[in-house]
């Protein structure tokens, strides 16, 4: 699309914008639905026709609360995380590709620009963790960091190997690849990496563990830590940190979609690009809250081990097994 | 942690009259409140050489198991729910609602029962509450199958239960430990085999045990055991004879004389109960061995050196409830 630069970048912050608060709102909605169906129960149903507005009740009731900010605390740090995990978040947004022509930057280290901006949440967590001063806070955020060293490797190696079959960090390009019928996506290129679908498992898990959802949520094990790094923290300040949790989870999903399923190709051939994009990105979603609600939460050691002795020799075996078929045929 | 909410039941119990203290006992394990009583009024009945009619004992046994699994659900939900699985607290209560339904049929009350008299029961059960027994144990079966398919069959699950927290029969032992925790090491110590009380003498069913002594096997005991009481609750519900339900107790209870102990399977392991009379119309003193005090106790033994997680796994399954701990 041809908007004149100041137009663009405006609609692009007032777009992301939206689209992550909605998303962040509704998609709460979802998990509280989803949640409740699976739990043979309904979910909210107060607020709206089948509790609809409950998202809105919410952020009134969150942006209504006092920040607190704890007397002890690190007040800049505090204060600085909840921005520092979102501003990330958004970033990230600037890349993915919607439709053909839905993206508000194509540029050509897309895939890097994601990745290095989807990491800094990490640090934002750990920082609000750490300036909150509080036990739970601190071991959440050092489970934290050692969680996300941990996946950030096979995460990586996948991309790579993606890397590897598509040719090009841009993501407008890798989608463009996937054209024409569901056999042509990435996940199905069995010729270039006929171990395709366990690479998309690694990214799946890779993904679950970064974002910090069950069964990997060690920050905040609530059980073992009360909220973890978000203990401290009250009304909006909270609030943040799930939306930046959300749009993680949508950010993820998008790239899976992107990097396996072909983005916004169609699989017939029929209806907008946008469509099938937001179609696939919402199924993952779903998937993803359909793990947190059936799992029990890993044992922080028994996360560690299954990247450093499973994911990461497993993708660096794909790896090797790709560049020989490239080599070969 | 003990102290918080400690109500001073041991004392309660000797500045009140029999009859006034029973109530108390349905309070002290609110999970459990049938097997309490029943140790309550098993120790008059053995001291009043009362003769309880078969009907009742029948019937106090069927209760006393819908307790147990009722018990056993809650314990079931709450430590996944420990271990962070949200899902199946929610399914396990969805089927204890269904318990909490048929005993309210019959006692009018959903947790703290106090259904027991001294020489029988105070209410017969009704054509309902059999049916709805029979259909409850003929629904909780596939039930069972589903929670070992859906969450003991779990990868992450056993990763997380397995050769975790072994607590080794000489440790349960040592502090006293019963129920399902001892049973998980392997020693199939029941009271309901090992001391027969009520009818249990007559029925048949097994005691399961795991040898491993981890939080597996006390899983895998706790699950058993709610098999174990379907099997029970068909058994007597085959066997249920007509007559009376409450035989003929002195107007004021006193006890000869005398000290006097009975003991139960509570859910959580063996409670008894040690009267000791001196022929007035309250006890002079009441001695009531909780089972959770016990194996809390080893707890600090069995979780030294691990990590947290762990030891909250540990914890969860020992099955403690803290009213018990502290009475």
């Amino acid at each position: 699309m041809n908007i004149p630069e100041p137009f663009r970048l405006l609609l692009f912050l007032a777009g992301t914008m939206a689209f992550v608060g909605l998303n962040a709102a509704y998609l709460v909605w979802v998990e509280r639905k989803g949640a409740g169906r699976f739990q043979r129960r309904t979910g909210p149903t107060e607020v709206g026709y089948a509790g609809l507005l409950q998202p809105i009740a919410d952020a009134l009731k969150l942006m209504s609360k006092q920040l607190i900010v704890p007397p002890g605390v690190d007040a800049t740090l505090f204060r600085l995380a909840p921005l520092l995990v979102l501003a990330p978040a958004m970033m990230c947004f600037v890349t993915i590709p919607f439709s053909e022509t839905l993206v508000a930057r194509n540029i050509n280290v897309g895939l890097v620009m994601v990745f290095s901006f989807g990491s800094i949440h990490v640090m934002a967590i750990m920082l609000g963790g750490w300036a909150s001063r509080n036990k739970y806070a601190i071991i959440s955020a050092a489970r934290i960091v050692s969680q996300n060293v941990a996946y950030e490797i096979p995460m990586l190696l996948v991309a790579v190997t993606l890397l590897m079959v598509t040719g090009t960090m841009n993501l407008h390009e890798i989608v463009q690849q996937q054209a024409g019928g569901f056999w042509n996506w990435n996940f199905f290129r069995l010729t270039a990496n006929p171990l395709m679908p366990v690479t998309f498992v690694i990214f799946y898990i890779c993904m679950l563990a970064e974002t910090n959802r069950a069964p990997f949520d060690m920050a905040e094990a609530e059980s073992e830590l009360v909220a973890g790094a978000f203990t401290e923290y009250a009304g909006m300040g909270f609030g943040v940190f799930f939306m930046a949790e959300y749009a993680n989870v949508v950010i993820g999903c998008s790239l899976a979609t992107v990097l396996f399923f072909g983005g916004w190709q169609s699989p017939i051939g029929v209806l907008p690009g946008v469509f099938w994009f937001l179609l696939k990105l919402y199924l993952l979603v779903f998937s993803v809250i359909w793990v947190r609600w059936t799992f029990p939460r890993t044992q922080f050691y028994g996360l560690l081990n299954l990247s450093w002795k499973i994911l990461i020799p497993l993708s660096l075996f794909i790896l090797v097994l790709t560049s020989a078929m490239m080599k070969l045929f | 942690m003990p102290g918080y909410i400690h109500r001073m039941h041991e004392k309660m119990g000797e500045n009140r009259t029999y009859a006034q203290f029973l109530p108390n006992t349905s309070r002290i394990d609110y999970l459990s409140a049938m097997h309490y009583t029943h140790a309550f009024v098993g120790v008059v009945e053995r001291a009043l050489k009362l003769e309880v009619p078969p009907r009742a004992e029948y019937i106090r046994v069927v209760t006393s198991e819908l307790n147990r699994i009722s018990s056993h659900l809650v314990w079931f939900g709450a430590f996944l729910l420990d271990l962070g699985g949200f899902t199946p607290l929610l399914y396990a209560f969805d089927d204890r609602e269904k318990i909490l339904d048929l005993l309210e049929g019959v006692t009018g009350s959903r947790l703290t029962y106090c259904y027991y008299r001294f020489g029988g029961v105070c209410n017969d059960v009704d054509d309902d509450f059999i049916r709805g027994t029979r259909e409850f144990v003929e629904m909780m079966r596939p039930r069972l199958k589903l929670y070992r398919e859906l969450v003991t069959d779990n990868i992450i699950l056993r990763k997380r239960l397995e050769n975790i927290g072994p607590i080794p029969a000489e440790m349960c032992r040592k502090y006293g430990a019963t129920g399902p925790v001892i049973r998980g090491a392997g020693v199939p110590y029941d009271v309901r085999r090992m001391e027969p009380y009520s009818v249990y003498a007559g029925l048949d069913f097994e005691v399961p045990t795991h040898p491993e002594g981890d939080c597996m096997a006390r899983y895998l005991v706790r699950m058993e055991e709610i098999g174990q009481s379907l099997r029970i609750i068909e058994q007597v519900l085959d066997r249920l004879p007509e007559g009376p339900v409450l035989a003929k107790a002195p107007k004021t209870v006193k006890l000869p004389p005398g000290d006097y102990c009975y003991a139960v399977e509570a859910a959580r392991g063996r409670f008894a109960i040690r009267v000791t009379s001196d022929g007035k119309d309250i006890p002079y003193r009441v001695r009531l061995r909780a089972p959770s005090f016990s194996n809390l106790s080893l707890f600090e033994e069995a979780s030294a050196g691990m990590m947290l997680p762990d030891a909250l796994a540990v914890m969860g399954s020992l099955d403690l409830v803290i009213p018990d701990i502290d009475r």
